[in-house]
């Protein structure tokens, strides 16, 4: 059984900011739900309340790395980027600040509905220039995304999970480097954040099915190894799966069809994720399910992809996440 | 380097620089010149406390945007000095006074007059909304509503590691439309960063024309009062009123300087022009040469020749 974390983020920031100095945690009015009110409570020294105005804080930020400090911006990720854009364009990006955007309950990973859920992140950073974009799969990415945040040498967005998270990986993120978690040579699956599980999930009753399959976990989507990504298409015989916890345009879909592309290779490419739409308030697993970024709808795509039945049901996908624990997290919680 | 020559000569030579340029180039900012003369004049020839300039006098072409290829990247920053602890910073937040600002950094000693030779042509750092790589700015401002709250991030981090240099804004009324303005003076407040200085421009001019047409903003002071800042209010063109103004204490408050000012001054035939000052662009070659000759009178200079250029 996969080992359940509890909210990891709080204790690995709480360390890394403390051998770091020049790292500020800011919070905009939404400190506990990013799991740093404990850290405010015990070290008001290095954190900053900027309130419900993201727009400024975003520019404040840009001052403060001019100062020579990384701040450590913590809200829901969608209010990093919508609202106050022009400022992260302006005042960070641009100038190349030193500014670590952690973007909680990325995706559908909130019951907040459409305000709330950062479904079109990716693609907005992965469009503008000098932005390093890093995605968080599991409990020891979580752990180790601080440090990785940190090393990049100009502003970087991250999509941080909270809560209860589960371990998948046993070796801190490697900025740059994706995770090879299986090596079959007929169908390649891309994923990357919380469908990195659902991709675990399918993965033996897949096998089971005959089909070899080679699948890569991606927590740093840009900059990105088009080279490695590029040795992998061609080393399956079938086609390419993406599964995103984002719309499938400008995300990690659109990354794998812009190498296969640009390569002219001759592979099929079936992009999994939301499809040209908004999303709504529910459940986590409601919403996966309801707009196929689940396990089921991985096996469903894996059938388009090779024009075969499979025959799997939804009682054959094996869990990799303990249910009893995962009802411990509120749906509610904001 | 200051002191050179008296504040007023700075005004004067700022507002005799623009006008020029603006006659060779059949437009400019020529308003923003009448408006903000004496406030720029007065930052760089008393207030800002400045190093030498560390960036070469004629200024370097476009260098390429910041990258991580770019090595080589800098500001226009340079142009106020190193950046070290005892030194204020000067974000010029209406990005569009460029012109004005150049023409200031001439009149400073800290810029060749050939620097503005080389606004808007291509392929020079010169440019026409001063981008952070232009002579004597430090960070983008080209959207309005930016610049405080960098200068409030900047100053925060100042005061805790106990930096001297303050942080200078300077401002322009249209930019309190902006909400995020509004924000950075509460955050200000809320931390109670009192290195942060600023001096705004208030000549009631937008791009669309006079801003009671366009949004109108209420009562100034009070509104900035409430959400937290120290204000006081001066005539923009009367030097001992804002030097007056720069010492009132503000200790736990940002300092918001309101300069009341005349976007005629100096020119009052563009009052002509009114409301459509944002960027005076002759109509027709008769308008230009009326323009040349009446405010080169009012200025007390010979017109220019522009068909030289």
């Amino acid at each position: 059984m996969v080992e359940m974390v509890a909210r990891p983020y709080e204790r690995a920031f709480e360390k890394y900011a403390l051998e770091n100095p020049e790292v500020l945690c800011l919070s905009a009015d939404l400190t506990s739900s990013c799991e740093i009110d404990k850290f405010r409570d015990k070290h008001p020294d290095q954190f900053l309340s900027l309130g419900m105005a993201e727009q400024n804080m975003l520019s404040f930020a840009g001052g403060l790395g001019l100062a020579g400090y990384r701040p450590f911006l913590h809200t829901f990720g969608v209010f990093l980027y919508r609202r106050p854009y022009d400022q992260l364009m302006a005042s960070i990006a641009y100038p190349r600040r030193k500014v670590r955007l952690m973007g909680f309950l990325p995706g559908i990973t909130t019951p907040g509905g459409m305000t709330h859920q950062a479904i079109e992140d990716i693609s907005v950073m992965r469009s503008m220039p000098n932005m390093t974009i890093l995605e968080t799969g599991d409990a020891t990415e979580v752990e180790s995304i601080c440090e990785a945040a940190d090393s990049i040498d100009g502003p970087v967005y991250c999509r941080v999970l909270r809560g209860n998270v589960p371990r998948l990986f046993d070796t801190p993120i490697e900025v740059g480097k994706m995770r090879e978690l299986s090596l079959g040579d007929d169908i390649l699956i891309v994923t990357s954040g919380i469908t990195t599980e659902e991709a675990l999930r399918a993965k033996s009753a897949l096998e089971g099915a005959g089909i070899s399959i080679r699948h890569l976990h991606l927590n740093t989507i840009k900059p990105f190894d088009d080279q490695a990504m590029l040795d992998h298409i061609q080393s399956v015989k079938g086609g390419v799966i993406t599964l995103e916890n984002h719309v499938t345009e400008g995300g990690i879909g659109s990354l794998v069809a812009e190498i296969i592309a640009d390569n002219g290779v001759g592979k099929k490419l079936v992009r999994l994720g939301l499809k040209d739409t908004y999303a709504h308030g529910g459940s986590r697993p409601y919403l996966m399910n309801f707009y196929g970024l689940d396990a089921i709808a991985l096996v469903k795509g894996v059938e388009r992809l090779t024009g075969e039945e499979l025959n799997i049901s939804e009682e054959d996908l094996t869990s990799a996440r303990l249910e009893a624990v995962h009802s411990t997290v509120k749906a509610e919680g904001l | 380097m200051q002191n050179k020559k008296s504040t007023e000569d700075v005004a004067f030579g700022i507002r005799r620089r623009v006008f020029e340029h603006s006659m060779r180039n059949n437009g400019g900012y020529l308003s923003q010149a009448c408006s903000a003369a004496e406030q720029l004049a007065w930052l760089y020839n008393e207030e800002l406390n400045l190093g030498d300039p560390t960036l070469p006098m004629i200024p370097k072409p476009f260098g390429g945007v910041p990258s991580a290829d770019n090595k080589d990247y800098h500001t226009g920053a340079g142009y106020n000095g190193p950046f070290e602890p005892d030194y204020d910073r000067l974000f010029i937040a209406p990005a569009h006074y460029a012109l004005v600002a150049y023409a200031t950094l001439i009149e400073v000693g800290r810029m060749a007059p050939e620097g503005l030779e080389m606004f808007n042509k291509d392929g020079s750092s010169v440019e026409m909304i001063g981008a952070e790589h232009s002579p004597g700015m430090e960070v983008h401002n080209g959207t309005l509503g930016i610049g405080l709250s960098t200068a409030a991030g900047l100053a925060w981090g100042r005061k805790k590691r106990g930096e001297k240099g303050k942080v200078w804004v300077y401002m322009s009324d249209g930019e309190v439309q902006e909400g995020q303005t509004w924000e950075a003076i509460q955050a200000c407040a809320h931390h109670k960063i009192d290195n942060v200085k600023a001096i705004m421009d208030v000549n009631r001019q937008q791009c669309d024309g006079a801003m009671n047409s366009v949004m109108e903003v209420g009562d100034l002071a009070q509104k900035m009062e409430d959400f937290g800042a120290k204000v006081v209010w001066v005539d923009a063109h009367n030097l001992d009123e804002i030097r007056a103004a720069a010492k009132t204490p503000h200790r736990g408050k940002p300092l918001i300087i309101l300069a009341n000012s005349s976007p005629f001054r100096g020119m009052p035939s563009l009052q002509l022009r009114f409301p459509r000052l944002h960027y005076v662009r002759f109509k027709s070659e008769r308008e230009r040469a009326e323009m040349n000759k009446d405010i080169a009178r009012s200025l007390g200079i010979d017109p220019i020749d522009y068909q030289k250029h």
